[in-house]
This record gives structure tokens, C-alpha cells and sequence, in this order.
């Protein structure tokens, strides 16, 4: 069982790694980057946006 | 010039560019994370796209692709903020210059349970070299497939495809050793930069984006991450001036 779990927490450090807000706000700019090409509007602004506002908002936060 | 020559000249173009693009992130692998794992990597990533090639045949066309590139875009992307975030802490004074490997070093120790050959491996490395030429790999494929049927020529298309992925498999050699000279944290910086604008363009392609000038939207995505990146290293180079008196101020992620 403590195999699996050290497997999960590396996983989870592997994908997630140090901030999982930098996960999140991917994940959400490419819902929002998917619902904005679906309507047909100009959408590949969001990830630029997005990268820029979560990297920002991490490192300054780390900085601190 | 004749429909032969043309093909040639369309397959062995959109081959480079999808072979440039592997091989920057290969080498971006190598030579931060080692090169065994990114060779385990590339061979990996060769002989599951061999299978699938010899699977799927012409069958190739009906792929989705974009959900590909939206799965591995959003991976990279993630993996590479991480990479850009520790970057540029370390840039700015925030953070040690040579944790990175005693971090790793911890995370294979709690994986004392894992057999030998899980634990001799980068994961990171193989990971991201698998991935980046898999997914080049299949739009090679899928260029071959779709410009040579499309011309009644498959056999040209192959050549050169084949011819394109020499002739960036060369560059990326003769580049290889340079490379390999430049300090060790500017490298990160750089793959850090690399994977997030690499993410960033085949995450939005796979969720339906459209990049305005296509492929071209690389280079200034690269551009437009180095400059944010730079701009925070700036930033907070001036807070860890102010605060660097105190003696306090190393982050530990």
C-alpha cells in the first residue's frame, strides 16, 4: 500500500508538480480556449493569457 | 515546376517543420534531464508509432489528432510552467541554483519499491521525449499519408519525409555539442521557455484555436514567454534586493 501511495505522490509531483494552480488555470484555458472555437470566435489568445496571469501570479506569490 | 516535384517539396517542408520541433524538444531533454532517458524515449516513442503505423496503415487520415495535441499540449504546458516557474525564482535569488537535482533525488528515493529499471530512468526526460516525437511522429505520417494519396504517390511522399527528417536529425546532431556547453541553469530557463510555448501552441490547436500565421505562431510564442518570463526575474530580482538584508527570502518550491 505505501508503494502505491509514494507511486500516486510522485505521480501526482510529476504531472502537477510545485503549485497545483498553474495545473488548474491550464486546464481551464483549454476549456475556455475549446468553448470559444466552438462559437466560432478567435480563441488562441486565451493561452497566452492565461500563461502569462498564472505564471505571474505564482511566482510573485512565491517571491513573496 | 511538375506535380512530382511539387509533392516533394510540400511533404519534405511540412516534415521539417514537424521534425524541427521534435528534436528541439529531444535535445531540450537530453541534454537538461540526460541523454538515456530521452534516447529511451525516442525509441520508445518510434516503435509505438511503427506499430501504429503498420496498425492503422491508411486508416492513418481518420486519427484524431486534435485530441492528441490536446492532451500532450496541456501536459507539456504544465511541465513546462513548472520548469519556467523554478527558472525564474532561481534567476531572481528565490531559490537555490542547484536544488533541482536533490528534489529529484528525493522522489526516486520514495520510489524505493519501484524495480530497477523504472528507477534508472529519468521519467521527466523520457516522458517529454516520448511524447514530443510521437505526436510529430503521427503528423509526419499523416502528412505522408494524406499529401501522397492525394497525389497518387505515396512512395515520394516517404522519400521525403524520410529526407526531411535526416536532414533535421543532422542539424540537431551538429547543434547538439554547442548546446551542451551552455551552463546548466540557463538550459532549464531555455527548455522551460521551449515547453511552455510548445504546450501552449498544440493546446490550443487541439481545442480548435486557430494560430494566426500557423506554424509561425511558434517563434513569437517563444518571444512572448521569454519576455513575461524576464520581465517577473526582473520583478522580483528588485523584491529579493530589497529583502535579501533580512536573510530569509529562499523559497522552497
Amino acid at each position: 500500500m505505501s508503494r502505491v501511495r509514494a507511486f500516486m505522490a510522485f505521480l501526482y509531483d510529476f504531472i502537477v508538480g510545485d503549485d497545483p494552480v498553474i495545473a488548474g488555470v491550464v486546464v481551464i484555458a483549454l476549456g475556455v480556449t475549446a468553448l470559444l472555437a466552438a462559437g466560432g470566435a478567435a480563441a488562441w489568445w486565451v493561452m497566452p493569457a492565461a500563461v502569462a496571469g498564472a505564471l505571474s501570479w505564482s511566482v510573485l506569490r512565491a517571491g513573496r | 515546376m511538375s506535380h512530382d516535384a511539387l509533392l516533394f517539396a510540400s511533404v519534405f517542408l511540412a516534415c521539417a517543420v514537424e521534425g524541427v520541433e521534435a528534436v528541439t524538444i529531444v535535445l531540450a531533454a537530453g541534454i537538461t534531464r540526460g541523454w538515456r532517458s530521452a534516447w529511451a524515449g525516442v525509441a520508445a516513442a518510434l516503435a509505438a508509432l511503427a506499430a501504429f503505423v503498420a496498425l492503422m496503415g491508411p486508416a492513418l487520415t481518420a486519427l484524431p489528432l486534435s485530441a492528441l495535441r490536446l492532451v500532450v499540449g496541456g501536459l507539456l504546458l504544465v511541465f513546462g510552467l513548472q520548469w519556467l516557474r523554478k527558472a525564474i525564482l532561481r534567476a531572481s535569488g528565490f531559490k537555490a541554483l542547484h536544488d533541482e537535482d536533490a528534489i529529484y533525488a528525493e522522489e526516486v528515493a520514495e520510489l524505493g519499491g519501484l524495480p530497477v529499471a523504472a528507477q534508472g530512468l529519468d521519467a521527466f526526460g523520457f516522458t517529454v521525449s516520448f511524447k514530443g516525437v510521437l505526436l510529430e511522429g503521427l503528423e509526419v505520417a499523416f502528412i505522408v499519408v494524406t499529401f501522397g494519396s492525394n497525389q497518387q504517390n505515396v512512395p515520394l511522399a516517404v522519400v521525403a519525409a524520410l529526407a526531411a527528417v535526416a536532414a533535421v536529425v543532422t542539424a540537431g546532431v551538429i547543434a547538439h555539442r554547442p548546446l551542451s556547453r551552455v551552463p546548466e541553469n540557463t538550459l532549464k530557463y531555455a527548455v522551460g521557455v521551449m515547453l511552455t510555448s510548445f504546450g501552449m501552441f498544440w493546446g490550443a490547436e487541439g481545442a480548435g484555436a486557430s494560430w494566426p500565421g500557423g506554424d509561425g505562431a511558434i517563434p513569437v510564442l517563444v518571444a512572448f514567454t521569454l519576455l513575461v518570463s524576464l520581465a517577473l526575474v526582473a520583478t522580483l530580482r528588485r523584491r529579493h534586493s530589497r529583502i535579501g538584508a533580512v536573510g530569509g527570502s529562499e523559497v522552497r518550491a
